[in-house]
């Protein structure tokens, strides 16, 4: 049990000293690179270490998420300092027998920025990396987030002990709203007001909520947070529970987030037994436990009011505010709702001050942001910027630009509530007023990259169909006129509709913006008004029918080969060999196949 | 009361006394709260959530009926009827999207022969469009019960949705 600082700070410089390796290999086992089979990389790694009695010198880690998910699965050898990525399971031979052994660096397995550029040895050599600064993510990818003493080593719990001994309630939240931190759920509330305001509400019992609910189609920070790095989670909200006077949290997490789940209950037990959690946290007369809820399955339930009903047992539907949660929220007492990124960030702000934290980001947005990266991008994955980096940057600098020589053509950030970016406004600098200003918002942190030739109006219709089938339905103005929207867009999409439609959309988005109960409602139009604004013409193309939706061969072009034919599911291309090739546009299903296996650039686009 | 919602027969005894068993250890004071897990512990057990299970749940907890079929028919995670054998997700978050799974998930459904959440007939598959997995970096993603397919093409996903079907004729 550590039950002062000195014996957190000796348990510290014990592990450090215990845990001393000739090398650390670092491997990813987030969900993604899992996928690609990383814990069979662990697997056999840890089997040649042992068959090679090299257990005392190596030591094989399991991090958490690197961020790069494009490149995974990833490996990082310290303290040599180099990352090799894409691996596969052949490679493991030819990393120990060189690397390991011999201690040669094997560059056919390293990054390179572009083909013709030397490999890069280390994240410090990766474009990816090099505009990134990381507060939320710090650990990921550096610890095995399933062992307490790789966070100890990291200065794990210090903010709690700093905080529990030395600090008033007063004087916490006071520093809190000195950094200027903004919630990083969607909302941007900022946080010291939050528990402020909760701290103030009277009450027997109070609760501390951590929102682990992200649902936003193509974001996964909070995901790769609990996963990489869950300690600071728990710590984060002891914190939080101390400045607001709660001695019980809850983690409300999505169910699909099983591997999340599973770390985060290793993460609670590890802490209880360590004394961080439970009675007398610090040997202090403060008391804390975390229980962990699970959610089934609805969007809405992100919203703080539906999430709280949900964990009640009821239908996750919103409820009018007020009352706020800081008033009236779980089982009816003061609850303070925080998501997981925004957690992520307090022990950083308590270690290193208010200054330090607002001397990164912009004038009204201090901090960093962790965007998921994708779609259509080179460098698919987990970034972290400071406030006011410019969508150039990421898209360029970090995410290396748009692959097979396409041009991009905009940029869809914070999901279905979101909007979209255009070309144009590529330099806007990120941060909560500058988004809002050209008509999209922070969200929760997706971007999802569209090259040149994403049809705008089918994702509108994407997205449309999402918060309809999300919509709870307690409210009609987005029951019902989510709904009609989304039939609206097919119609148009099917080539049935009518520029009146058009007309009808528009009307329709305001109204269900103006009128409904919640955030979900209030935000569900937006992807279209936003694409109605920017993309006009292709709305235009579907209303008076004018858009071609088959694929057709150029004459001049077409060499015969035959290739197109073969791919083609549906069998709507006829030709015989070196005679020119003709596609049955009213058989056509517009899948690309064929544009995709021509070698001469000869089928074109609809 | 319709009959067969009550008749409770069909229902595998071994299964409701596990349930029963896991209903005793819950908190008696805070019936609302202990739904959801207990919903989670009988779709764990029974497969699914049929309406007499969710009949019985409702009586053990003392909780009128409605609220448990509205609780169940509102979260996706719940489902009321049976799954196939192998449960094939299509992840439609937008990176997927944008890297075309809903031709993936187009050209499953020809495959299997099969509506969205509809077990096939021969009860093999149950195809499901699904909220982002967050396997951005792989996407267009498909699992088939834990084992997930990264980068896949419609082509490469009939493929291997033949093979599913070959090896359960074996």
């Amino acid at each position: 049990m550590i039950n002062s600082l000195d014996a957190l700070k000796q348990w510290k410089t014990d592990i450090i000293e215990k845990e001393k390796y000739r090398l650390e290999l670092m491997i990813c086992a987030g969900t993604s690179c899992i996928s690609s089979d990383s814990d069979l990389l662990v697997e056999m790694m840890e089997k040649k270490i042992a068959d090679n009695n090299l257990n005392a010198e190596i030591n094989v880690v399991k991090t958490g998420c690197f961020g790069f998910c494009g490149q995974g699965p990833i490996l990082k050898i310290e303290p040599d300092n180099v990352t090799y990525v894409r691996l596969k399971l052949k490679d493991v031979d030819a990393i120990f027998d060189k690397h390991i052994i011999n201690g040669e660096k094997v560059y056919d397995l390293m990054y390179r920025n572009s083909d013709d550029e030397d490999p890069a040895e280390s994240e410090a050599g990766m474009a990816f990396y090099q505009k990134q600064y990381r507060i939320a993510l710090r650990n990921c990818g550096e610890i095995n987030p399933e062992r307490i003493e790789d966070y100890i080593k990291n200065d794990g719990y210090v903010a709690l002990g700093n905080v529990l001994t030395q600090m008033s309630q007063d004087e916490l939240i006071t520093l809190i709203r000195d950094s200027s931190l903004r919630g990083r759920g969607g909302g941007g509330f900022p946080t010291g007001l939050k528990w402020q305001f909760t701290k103030a509400s009277k009450s027997d019992e109070k609760y501390v909520i951590c929102n682990a609910d992200e649902g936003d189609p193509g974001a996964f920070m909070d995901r790769s947070i609990l996963e990489g790095d869950p300690h600071t989670i728990i710590e984060a909200m002891v914190i939080n529970g101390y400045a607001i006077g709660a001695s019980n949290g809850l983690i409300y997490i999505r169910a699909e987030y099983g591997l999340a789940t599973q770390r985060l209950f290793i993460a609670l037990q590890q802490a209880r037994e360590n004394g961080f959690l439970g009675e007398n946290i610090f040997g202090t007369d403060f008391d804390f436990d975390i229980e962990v809820k699970l959610g089934a399955g609805a969007f809405v339930c992100g919203e703080e009011t539906a999430l709280i009903h949900s964990m009640e047992g009821h239908r996750g539907e919103p409820s009018v505010k007020p009352p706020f949660p800081s008033e009236v929220g779980f089982r009816g007492k003061p609850s303070n709702v925080n998501n997981v990124e925004t957690y992520a960030n307090i022990p950083p702000i308590i270690l290193k001050g208010s200054e330090w934290f607002k001397s990164v980001g912009t004038k009204h947005s201090k901090g960093t942001k962790v965007f998921a990266l994708a779609g259509n991008i080179r460098n698919i994955g987990l970034v972290e910027v400071p406030m006011g980096t410019t969508f150039n940057e990421i898209i360029y600098d970090i995410g290396g630009g748009i692959p097979n020589g396409k041009d991009i053509k905009a940029v869809q950030i914070g999901g279905p509530s979101g909007g979209v970016i255009t070309k144009e406004y590529l330099d806007t600098p990120i941060d909560y007023d500058s988004l809002q200003r050209v008509g999209a918002m922070m969200g929760s942190g997706g971007m999802i990259i569209m090259d040149e030739d994403s049809d705008m109006v089918e994702i509108a219709k994407f997205y449309l169909d999402f918060t309809q089938d999300e919509s709870c339905g307690k409210c009609s103005p987005c029951r019902i006129g989510t709904k009609r929207m989304y039939e609206i867009l097919d119609r148009l999409t099917q080539m049935e509709g009518t520029p009146h439609d058009l007309e009808l959309l528009e009307q329709l988005g305001e109204n269900i913006k103006t009128a409904s109960l919640c955030g979900l409602g209030q935000s569900a139009p937006n992807p279209v008004l936003s694409t109605m604004k920017y993309f006009r013409n292709e709305y235009d193309d579907y209303a008076y029918r004018r858009k071609k939706t088959a694929y057709s061969i150029d004459g001049e072009k077409c060499i015969g080969c035959t290739k197109c034919k073969r791919v083609c599911p549906v069998d709507c291309i006829d030709g015989k060999v070196r005679e020119i090739h003709v596609i049955t546009e009213s058989e056509c299903i517009a899948c690309g196949a064929c544009f995709d296996a021509c070698p001469v650039n000869a089928i074109l686009k609809p | 009361m319709r009959k067969d919602v009550i008749n409770t027969k069909d229902l595998e005894q071994h299964h409701l006394d596990s349930l029963d068993a896991y209903i005793d250890t819950l908190d008696k004071s805070r019936k609302e709260e202990s739904l959801i897990p207990t919903l989670y512990k009988a779709q764990n057990l029974f497969g699914y959530l049929p309406h007499n299970l969710q009949w019985y749940i409702a009586q053990k907890l003392n909780l009128p009926s409605a609220h448990v079929n509205g609780v169940v028919s509102f979260y996706s995670f719940f489902s009321e009827k049976p799954l196939g054998k192998y449960t094939v997700s299509v992840c439609m978050g937008t990176a997927c999207f944008v890297k075309g799974a809903d031709k993936v998930l187009d050209r499953i459904l020809k495959k299997t022969q099969t509506e969205p959440n509809e077990m096939s007939e021969d009860g093999k598959f149950t195809v499901k469009d699904v909220r982002c997995i967050g396997a951005c970096g792989l996407a267009p993603v498909v699992t088939v019960n834990e084992k997930v397919y990264g980068n896949i093409s419609a082509q490469q996903m009939e493929e291997i949705i033949s093979q599913y079907q070959e090896e359960d004729n074996d």
